[in-house]
């Protein structure tokens, strides 16, 4: 008999990366159709502090609940609030330390990103000053070492993008320029830039990990990704990988590792999984990673652009959870029959048939209803971002929606709804970062304020999209439930 | 009012999707030439 799975630790990561906000989909969409909307960009860019300072931002690594959160007037962006670069959960990394990382994230030869020494000396100092990361500073190797050239500028055929901190360039960033990257598209300067970002920013959010857990890396059995990148070349695009070389870029030497694909609910999916290879006593330390979307930087910069504000999408985020057995103290994750919310595929798309497979049927398979749980947690994006560019608050659609399914499931009186929805509910605080908002946010703060004996349950419901990979017209639902361990 | 007309229908998937748009417009005789949802996160 195997204990049940317990979400141990977890970490939040943020990378300020101003600059990267040209290289997102649709900034660099918009950028080829005219390039004036560079110098537009770069003018809408927030300075290091002030991303710091952001109230959302900051409950994402923990220094606000999201309650505190929503006790602070809106606009966000214009409050002077005291803000640390690190947090009960994680940190807001500066640009430059995470060139320091992407760097080292780069294991190909020639490398993807090669730099002169005095680049790479700035780049080591970074990483030597920052507590957590100065033991990758030494792994930072010169470029004698590793047959690098200099920052020169390369030739045009190669479409490499110039890579710059704080004004100061450190060089390109290249494709594969081997023969066997010759020629596929997906080896090119911007696909690898986008998995590079997934790798580095994985390592940083696995890095506080184990940091918070006080874990040596090698204790790390299982590693499972669950970011929105298609690795891979031109023979299996979206092959995968990236678990295993967050792992190795971290020192989890005793840890395989695989992908979990499903869209914006593949945390959920992965911690599922995860919790259920932990129950059936396959591994014992099993991490869940999540690293950060390029794709998905500047989503909504036009709106910003268009209200002359500045461009609130400039962060990548990334989550690391520590899935193990019971430990006495930490969450259960409720793995009964039932218990974890599927969308079947004949379920179809409305949402009350969604909300209904995924809410209502684990909670009556738990003989529980919608009232018995203390807090839930949807997708959580930022509103500020989400209103400015005209989607409205998308956090706040789909508490009306949990609300509306109380009510006809006649667990709610349609009176209480807004007031339910009050105390259950919560504002968005994750940027725009797809995966990375889905429910998973809120762990932290769960775990949080379940061990000060403020809420018993919480349930993380995570919806993806399916239908944007053109193969179906379906969108999927994931959901599980986090109690209060019965120990504790 | 709205029965044999056609519809062009555009949802959203965290608001209201196009489906249960559509499943409304059918059940009032409405014949739906067209149907997308957009996802926006």
């Amino acid at each position: 008999m195997t204990s049940p799975p317990v979400i141990k630790n977890c970490s939040y990561c943020l990378a300020h990366v101003p600059d990267l906000v040209q290289y997102g989909s649709k900034p660099r969409r918009e950028i080829m159709r005219d390039p004036a909307i560079r110098g537009s960009i770069a003018r809408a860019l927030r300075p290091y502090n002030k991303a710091v300072c952001y109230p959302p931002n900051q409950t994402f690594i923990g220094n606000l609940s999201p309650d505190e959160l929503n006790t602070i007037p809106r606009p966000w962006f214009t409050r002077e609030t005291t803000g640390r670069n690190t947090g009960r959960f994680g940190e807001i990394l500066d640009q430059t330390t995470f060139f320091g990382l992407l760097k080292l994230a780069d294991v190909l030869n020639p490398p993807l990103f090669p730099m002169d020494e005095t680049a790479l000396a700035t780049l080591r100092e970074s990483l030597a000053d920052h507590p957590l990361l100065t033991g990758f500073a030494s792994r930072l190797e010169t470029p004698h070492q590793n047959g690098e050239n200099s920052t020169q500028q390369p030739s045009p055929q190669t479409s490499a993008l110039a890579m710059h901190s704080e004004g100061k360039r450190y060089g390109w960033f290249h494709g594969d320029e081997r023969a066997e990257g010759v020629d596929d598209e997906n080896l090119g300067p911007y696909h690898l830039l986008e998995n590079s970002c997934t790798k580095t920013t994985g390592a940083l959010a696995l890095s506080w990990l184990l940091h918070r857990e006080q874990m040596a890396p090698e204790k790390v059995d299982f590693l499972i990704s669950c970011g929105e990148e298609a690795c891979g070349d031109r023979y299996q695009r979206g092959g995968g990988g990236m678990a295993k070389a967050i792992g190795e870029m971290c020192g989890c030497s005793n840890a395989s590792g695989m992908d979990i694909k499903n869209f914006c609910a593949a945390p959920a999916s992965a911690i599922v999984t995860a919790a259920a290879m932990v129950k059936a006593g396959l591994h014992k330390r099993v991490v869940v990673v999540g690293g950060g979307s390029l794709a998905k930087l500047g989503m909504k910069f036009q709106s910003f652009l268009e209200h002359d504000l500045p461009i609130l999408d400039d962060c990548l985020a990334c989550t690391a959870l520590l899935i193990s057995g019971d430990d006495g103290v930490s969450p259960i994750i409720r793995l009964d029959p039932g218990a974890v919310g599927k969308v079947p595929i004949g379920a179809g798309n409305t949402d009350e048939s969604v909300f209904r497979h995924y809410l209502l049927n684990p909670l009556a398979a738990l003989n529980l209803q919608c009232t018995d749980i203390d807090r839930y947690a949807a997708e959580l994006q930022n509103p500020e971002i989400m209103e400015f560019a005209g989607s409205g608050d998308v956090t706040s659609k789909n508490y009306r929606k949990i609300g509306a399914m109380a009510v006809l499931a006649k667990q709610l009186e349609k009176s209480e709804m807004d007031s339910w929805i009050k105390k259950i509910g919560m504002v968005g605080f994750a940027p725009t970062q797809g995966h990375i908002p889905s429910a998973v946010p809120y762990i932290g703060h769960a775990m949080e304020a379940m061990h000060r004996g403020e809420i018993k349950r919480a349930m993380f419901l995570s919806r993806a999209s399916l239908f944007l990979n053109r193969c179906t017209n379906l969108l999927d639902g994931v959901s599980f439930i986090l109690e209060r361990n019965p120990k504790c | 009012m709205l029965h044999m007309k056609k519809a062009i229908v555009f949802g959203e998937r965290d608001d209201i999707s196009g489906t249960t748009v559509s499943t409304c417009l059918k059940a009032a005789g409405v014949e739906i030439v067209y149907e997308d949802t957009a996802c926006f996160v």
